[in-house]
């Protein structure tokens, strides 16, 4: 029965909305470094996916015919808005963002049957449609110029941008601001003849964009220990993830460092920190035990490096993840813990006789 | 002090026993009213064996046990039996019980005692009998029999004897104060129901937040020093579940109850300290179960406190006496609020699994909030003390794949409430499981349906069997006792009465020899339907099902029972009658006369 809830007695946060709002808390040093170094085009994805979000959650639960304000209070809708427009290059289209969060809210999660049903990672799927959908305008990641410099677009361009106005990306205004790409794009489509250290010396990159994108991880990480201490994701994800890829990373580093990027490049110039603490361990779409959750982990920081280093996509978080949302059934199979009384624990789904001794 | 082992998980939830440990155990007034339900332990419920209108004394027994599992009922004051029938009693789903109602002045208080028996010189079998016949049973919520459990050396060997202290559920203090106020004689019926089984060693597992408790036990174990038996006391630190019996075996033992097995199976044998108390009162006075400590706490009581209260006494009363705000009452809950149920009227009977009533402001307990989807977030399996997935197991439960619940060790579930106690979504878990767990207990019995008719038609066949093997046996002595004093008078002149007695050992020889063999092997068909029967009712009241959710298995094996035992009567009726007639070829015939043990064993 249990009368008794922990919401009535604990200061931990206990209570999906009240977790929610803590995982939106726990973004915010990361939009506000993206934003700082990127400028308000973060902002408008962030708020535009989060709009999107709650207003597509509510029309189709209306659809649906469920009741709408207690499921929009659980604030999921708003966090996949905040993850998806996070993610998306800065002062991305109004359309895009639809077309984005429609995949997440309405086809991912929605479709599948609402918060908790979601096989797959709803940010991630909208983010993966627009990458395969539109890879020009997905990889035009701005310059760092910074939030207050003169060199980044100002209001007037980034609401034209928005909104759709100009007719061509690649010649709207501040067209100049807009030719960079990131350093994992950058450092994968180095010609081959090239070292590594050749290529970073030749600056490739407009000006203080490894720094950016590394402050960035590691705003994205400071988060993350939030969410750590908080007690609202577990550390097996995260850990196992990077770890991972920290490995495969190291591993063709040490064999090759000239045409390889070193652990840390890895970790700290794509959507890694992001991934590992704010993406991955989305517990709907993730592995559930605790050993199953290392394997998850491990698996997307696997598939990570491979995509990147064999794959056509420079940064490969969200095709990871995707993928690995797949296996998820297999691993729970696979991975349930020992239950008091086993003497081992039980795997796969094969259906045992359990009262064969009372039988006997 | 000792070191703790651990099971996994574990929530922490408030304790609020404060309140009801500020005075001492106190005496309730005597009921003028007693309203004493027949099926107030694990297994078949008592039947009644007086009649209305008939004067009883306090401990009068009032309803015999039926069948191996179950338990008597004593009257638990003086008075005249007013009405047997339903009435409601404490059950989740508010359902009525068959009754003994009885009446009293309120004032008068006659005991009808059984004589004390010292345990230390009087033999087990004695013992056995006297525990059955004080209607003991579990007191810590399972209800069941302790004659039953204490028979468990005849099944199992038991080498520790676990004292279950801990109280880990928020509001119950009854063991606590019980302890502070009789460590002494807890330990002493520990020391009794030690040599029952047989342990070798007697562990107390207390939680450390009941100080005063320890330091009672200390004395008490201080005192006793000069006993055989080693007792060792282990507190703990205060963590839900541990006092779940596995969960505390773990603790203390590091060893695990295997999966559908009981505690004995592992050499172990678990008892809170009010029914080792009730069990040495029963031994040593002579005194049996009428009264229990119970807790009354909960905000809308101006009083909280302990109480010794007469079984049957309405909880109105009680809680009237307590001081209760009825306009500040929103649940009254029998139990913890962990595991306990809620009881939905006040003027229930006190039952002896009554350990606490909780009469709860809303403040206090508040209604969950609405239930929100499932998000696999975890929490309920880092606070699941068993080691299971709940997350699946809710998945699979409300989703009714079945197979994959039991895959994931649905039946291992103690329903101790700490998932759902945890869950950001304010999912009531255990109810998921509970009705998962009745369902696939339901498909099971519909399942063997067709195997009880069965039982029950070969339990009819042989009560008619037995029936007339004994009628045969009656008429062969009567034959016998009339052929007798003619054969003696005649004095073996005839040659062919002569001839006749000689061919009949030869025959008879053969037939005392099967029938010796057919004896033996029915007499080993009721040990097995016993400890079949034993095996399951225990563990389905230790798996916290509450009383009366049997799902008719119990009573299929009870009917089991019944017909090895009818078989073996027949057999031992036919064999006597076989006995009498070899014998009464030779020599004076013996009146055809049925053991004791015979007619205990056809007790239907």
């Amino acid at each position: 029965m249990s009368l008794m809830h922990q919401s009535q007695v604990s200061r931990q946060p206990t209570d999906t909305g009240r977790v929610m709002a803590w995982l939106l808390l726990s973004t915010l040093p990361g939009i506000a470094t993206l934003t700082w170094h990127f400028g308000l085009g973060v902002l408008s994805n962030v708020l535009l996916a989060g709009a999107f979000g709650i207003g597509l959650e509510a029309l189709v639960l209306r659809l649906r015919r469920r009741t709408v304000r207690p499921v929009l209070a659980d604030n999921s809708a708003l966090v996949t808005g905040v993850l998806l427009g996070a993610s998306l290059p800065p002062g991305t289209s109004l359309w895009l963002i639809l077309v984005g969060m429609v995949a997440a809210i309405v086809v991912a999660k929605q479709l599948y049957g609402g918060l908790g049903q979601n096989p797959f990672n709803p940010a991630m799927v909208g983010y993966a449609l627009l990458l395969i959908s539109f890879p020009a305008a997905m990889t035009q990641w701005a310059a760092p110029h910074g939030l207050l410099s003169p060199d980044g677009l100002s209001l007037g361009e980034l609401l034209t941008r928005v909104t759709g106005m100009s007719s061509d990306m690649n010649t709207g205004p501040g067209v100049d601001a807009w030719s960079g790409a990131t350093p994992l794009d950058a450092f994968k489509h180095k010609p081959d003849a090239l070292l590594a250290s050749e290529f970073w010396a030749s600056n490739p990159l407009p000006d203080g964009t490894q720094a950016a994108w590394r402050n960035v991880a590691l705003a994205w990480l400071a988060g993350g220990a939030l969410l750590l201490y908080k007690r609202l994701i577990g550390w097996q994800i995260p850990l196992s993830m990077l770890t991972a890829m920290g490995v495969l990373a190291g591993f063709l580093y040490a064999v090759d460092p000239s045409h390889h990027g070193s652990p840390a490049f890895h970790w700290l110039s794509g959507a890694a920190m992001f991934g590992a603490f704010f993406i991955a361990t989305d517990p709907v779409s993730a592995a559930t035990s605790r050993k199953g959750k290392l394997y998850y982990g491990a698996g997307i920081g696997v598939l990570v490096m491979l995509i990147r280093e064999a794959g056509a996509y420079p940064d490969a978080v969200a095709f990871a993840v995707l993928l690995m949302n797949f296996t998820v059934p297999f691993i729970d199979y696979y991975t349930q813990p020992r239950t008091q009384g086993h003497t081992r624990p039980n795997r796969g789904i094969k259906v045992t006789r359990l009262d064969d001794e009372e039988a006997s | 002090m000792a070191r703790a082992f651990d099971f996994p998980g574990g929530i922490h939830p408030p304790a609020r026993k404060v309140a009801s440990t500020q005075h001492r155990i106190a005496t309730a007034a005597l009921p003028r009213r007693v309203i004493l339900p027949l099926g107030q332990h694990a297994g078949q419920p008592a039947e009644p064996c007086v009649e209305v209108g008939q004067r009883v004394d306090t401990g009068t027994r009032v309803a015999k046990a039926q069948g191996l599992i179950s338990a008597d009922v004593h009257a638990s004051i003086t008075g005249e039996v007013v009405a047997i029938g339903s009435y409601p009693v404490p059950h989740p789903a508010g359902r009525e019980e068959t009754c003994i109602v009885i009446e009293g002045d309120g004032i008068r208080d006659d005991w009808a005692l059984l004589p004390s028996l010292d345990w230390r010189s009087a033999d087990h079998a004695t013992l056995h009998a006297r525990l059955e016949a004080s209607g003991v049973v579990g007191l810590g919520g399972a209800g069941f029999p302790t004659q039953v459990k204490a028979r468990v050396r005849e099944r199992n060997a038991i080498d520790t004897l676990i004292v279950n202290a801990a109280e880990c559920e928020p509001y119950i203090s009854a063991d606590d104060m019980t302890l502070r106020e009789h460590a002494a004689d807890v330990l002493e019926g520990a020391r009794l129901i030690a040599k029952l089984s047989g342990a070798q060693r007697i562990i107390i597992g207390i939680e450390d937040d009941k100080p005063e408790a320890i330091r009672a036990l200390e004395r008490g174990i201080a005192a006793g020093q000069a006993q055989t038996l080693p007792i060792s006391l282990k507190p703990f630190p205060a963590r839900y579940p541990s006092g779940g019996e596995k969960q505390l075996i773990k603790r203390l033992l590091d060893r695990e109850v295997p999966s559908r097995g009981l505690p004995a199976d592992i050499g172990v044998l678990c008892h809170n300290p009010g029914t080792l108390l009730a069990a040495l009162q029963a031994v040593r006075d002579g005194r049996p179960l009428v009264s229990r400590v119970i807790t009354l706490a909960g905000e809308a009581l101006a009083r909280p406190g302990n109480v010794e209260a007469r079984l049957g006494t309405p909880m109105n009363e009680l809680l009237a006496t307590a001081g209760l705000d009825e306009d500040r009452l929103a649940r009254l809950i029998m139990g913890g609020p962990m595991m306990g149920m809620e009881l939905s009227r006040l003027d229930l009977p006190v039952v002896k699994a009554s350990n606490c009533l909780i009469a709860a402001t809303l403040d206090e307990l508040p209604p969950p909030p609405a239930e929100q989807p499932c998000i696999r977030c975890g929490a309920c399996e880092d606070a699941c003390p068993a080691g299971l997935l709940p997350q699946q197991l809710y998945w699979f439960a409300r989703s009714r794949e079945h197979d994959k619940a039991e895959l994931f060790n649905l039946f291992d579930c103690i329903e101790c409430g700490a998932c759902s106690f945890v869950c950001p979504s304010h999912i009531p878990l255990v109810d998921y499981y509970r009705a998962a767990k009745s369902e696939i207990r339901a498909h099971a019995f519909e399942a063997r349906k067709a195997e009880h008719a069965k039982h029950r038609f070969e339990f009819r066949q042989a009560r008619i069997e037995r029936e007339a093997a004994e009628k045969e046996a009656r008429r062969q002595a009567r034959a016998q006792a009339a052929k007798r004093p003619t054969s003696m008078a005649a004095n073996s002149t005839t040659s062919a009465a002569e001839s006749t007695a000689q061919a009949q050992p030869a025959t008879a020889d053969a037939d005392l020899k099967s029938l010796r063999i057919a004896q033996a092997a029915a007499k080993a068909a009721v040990r097995k339907a016993e400890k079949v029967l034993a095996r399951v009712s225990q563990s389905t009241s230790h798996n916290g099902q509450p009383q009366g959710q049997s799902d008719g298995e119990i009573e299929d094996l009870e009917v089991q029972l019944a017909t090895a035992r009818e078989n073996l009567a027949a057999i031992e009726a036919r064999l006597a009658a076989a006995k009498d007639a070899a014998a009464g070829t030779t020599q004076a015939p013996t009146p055809p006369s049925r053991s004791a043990d015979t007619d205990q064993e056809r007790t239907p």
